[in-house]
């Protein structure tokens, strides 16, 4: 079964206080090369048969509307991937 | 100080022309506040009508209120879900022939995602839920949820959120304010990290308003925060919130309703 991905991270404008947190426990872990972490969402849309252009545009369209708030995220993905 | 009865039902007078307003109280799957939100409606001398939120129309209601809560859990962001049931198209339209209607907390979460209000809510920048009692100040009068305030007035409600961090980009904060619709500003300390202290916005026509904090958590006394922006009072004797539901009210019976 064929899924699409689809990848939303905040806008870098906007500060992302989860990723913050993040990078800040990372050096507790002995961590300590990364300069800052942001943290996204990865949505997997699954499809029964072949994913058609209609259905990658229906997918385009969830990740504009419902899936992302476009004042604080970007849609950075929308791509089929195929199991192996 | 004398300590007030506690759930004084007959607290205001009776007037039928204040009790003839209709205000819905929308209920999602999730949300809290409905019940305390129609209270202060009551109390404040109007008629509540409770919608859920799979209604197919607004029941005659004057106007709306769309209370805190978990919408849907806040699952995905807080209100996104909440912006595609059945009643939310319906308050969209309402709002646009005039409909005041007022978003509280989550309510407000609610309004930005059905793009009524600008901006979004991102979580608090300290990352902790906070409940506190807050002091505001109010400082647009003219829309129809706060006429009942002076210009500039302090309001000490209850907040109590997890994503109440206000963010819209620069552009639209410095329309915000040059056009005067930040209602309610933060005053003294900045719970959340919100953009330029703002507690709550209107749309350009100021019937539809936004607010982070809880005004009908302090509509009773001896249920509502232990200070208020107009003086001392007894244990639980807050009721700054109440004018946001009488000014509604005034509102609607003035405009000829």
């Amino acid at each position: 079964m064929p899924r699409i991905v689809v990848d939303v991270m905040p806008k870098p404008e906007i500060l992302d206080p989860q990723g913050k947190a993040i990078a800040g426990a990372l050096p507790r872990l002995g961590l300590t090369g990364f300069t800052g972490v942001r943290q996204g969402k990865r949505f997997e849309l699954s499809v029964d048969g072949d994913v058609t252009p209609e259905i990658l545009e229906q997918a385009r369209t969830a990740a504009a509307t419902l899936l992302s708030n476009p004042v604080i995220e970007d849609v950075t993905r929308v791509e089929v991937i195929s199991e192996a | 100080m004398s300590t007030p009865l506690i759930g004084d039902y007959s607290a205001a007078p009776e007037n039928p022309a204040l009790r003839a307003v209709r205000v819905g109280v929308i209920t999602f799957p999730g949300t809290l506040d409905d019940r305390d939100a129609a209270r202060a409606v009551r109390l404040a001398g109007g008629t509540a009508v409770e919608l859920w939120h799979g209604d197919a129309n607004l029941h005659d209601v004057d106007a709306v209120i769309i209370p805190g809560g978990f919408s849907y859990g806040d699952y995905l962001r807080a209100g996104a879900i909440s912006r595609f049931a059945p009643l939310m198209e319906k308050v969209v339209d309402a709002s646009k022939g005039g409909m005041p209607v007022l978003g509280i907390c989550n309510g407000f979460q609610i309004l930005t995602e059905a793009h009524l209000l600008p901006g979004s809510m991102i979580k608090n920048d300290h990352l902790k839920f906070m409940c506190r009692d807050q002091l505001l100040r109010v400082e647009n009068t003219s829309t129809a949820w706060t006429s009942a305030y002076g210009q500039g007035s302090g309001m000490v409600i209850p907040l109590k959120n997890q994503d109440g961090q206000y963010v819209a980009d620069e552009k639209t904060l410095d329309e915000l304010e040059g056009e005067g619709r930040v209602v309610f500003r933060y005053d003294g300390f900045n719970p959340n990290g919100s953009r330029r202290g703002i507690a709550g916005i209107s749309n350009a026509a100021g019937n539809v308003v936004g607010l982070m904090p809880h005004p009908e958590h302090a509509i009773e006394a001896g249920f509502g925060p232990g200070s208020s922006a107009y003086g001392d009072v007894a244990l639980g004797g807050g009721t700054d919130g109440i004018g946001i539901f009488t000014s509604v009210l005034t509102s609607l019976v003035a405009g000829g309703k």
